[in-house]
């Protein structure tokens, strides 16, 4: 698996704010659909092991998307992503809560600022997110961390099968 | 939960930040801390109490002083607390990119 270019991070904890910039080797057109279509989110938004399941997507200002975060053990993770802004092709913004598996929001959340820009046939996406809370702030990077954790192990697992 | 001994917060205050800041470079007194900031004496005092509960900060006795160290292991347990979101997000462009490379093959 090969990547294009280094994710930069910057994790700001007095604001409680991180912004993640990522550029990808892919036109505008198709990074803004893999962000907006739930069939294609739902391939990539779940680091491995861990799968998405979208339950419902409506993308509109006021709609919402349902979705779960999946263990291998079936554990299901719900939030909820209401959008508030969307320019096409150039940014949208939500509100992002945890919630239980019958849509009820885990308050406080967060927001989104997802942003698209295209130069030279690279788009590059450039993400804020700020916390309503410390807590939630913490709360997002140990969902992490329990997810980045299984994704280290998931592919640990991979290297063994091919080193087999 | 009792906040004041969570790591987590402890490094969300500016003031906190520029304590272990300073006491990286050397080990200080918490008289020496307190005359870096305007702040009164009690205040920075609240602070390095809660640094100490942490665990970021270690007290050592040298004669009649207290000096203030920095707690390397407990620094890097936050980083390490950070890395796996870190790898989360990676993980999650990777695949991200699969996705995109398997558009442009569709042509849609």
């Amino acid at each position: 698996m090969e990547s294009n270019s280094k994710t930069e991070f910057v994790i700001d904890l007095e604001n409680k704010k991180v912004t993640i910039t990522k550029e990808f080797d892919a036109p505008l057109e198709n990074v803004w659909r893999a962000w907006t279509e739930s069939d294609l989110l739902d391939q990539w938004w779940a680091p491995k092991p861990f799968f998405a399941k979208t339950k419902f997507m409506d993308f509109k200002v006021g709609g919402r998307r349902f979705y779960a975060m999946v263990s291998p053990e079936g554990q299901e993770h719900w939030s909820i992503q209401k959008y508030t802004s969307i320019s096409p092709k150039t940014n949208f913004k939500m509100y992002n809560t945890f919630a239980d598996k019958d849509e009820n929001p885990q308050l406080p959340g967060s927001n989104w600022d997802v942003n698209f820009s295209e130069q030279n046939g690279t788009t590059k996406v450039y993400i804020i997110i700020i916390n309503e809370s410390i807590d939630r702030m913490k709360k997002m990077i140990e969902m992490g961390f329990e997810a980045g954790l299984t994704a280290t192990l998931g592919t640990l697992d991979e290297l063994l099968q091919i080193l087999q | 939960m009792n906040l004041r001994r969570d790591v987590f917060q402890a490094i969300a205050d500016p003031t906190r930040r520029t304590i272990l800041v300073l006491v990286a470079s050397q080990a200080m007194t918490a008289g020496a801390i307190a005359s870096n900031f305007n702040t009164a004496r009690p205040t920075v005092s609240k602070h390095l109490q809660i640094l100490t509960e942490c665990k970021l900060l270690k007290q050592e006795q040298n004669g009649r002083e207290i000096n203030y160290h920095l707690n390397p292991d407990k620094m890097k347990e936050i980083a390490n607390f950070i890395e796996p979101f870190r790898k989360m997000w990676d993980d999650r462009f990777n695949k991200l990119e699969t996705v995109l490379k398997n558009l442009k093959k569709d042509g849609k």
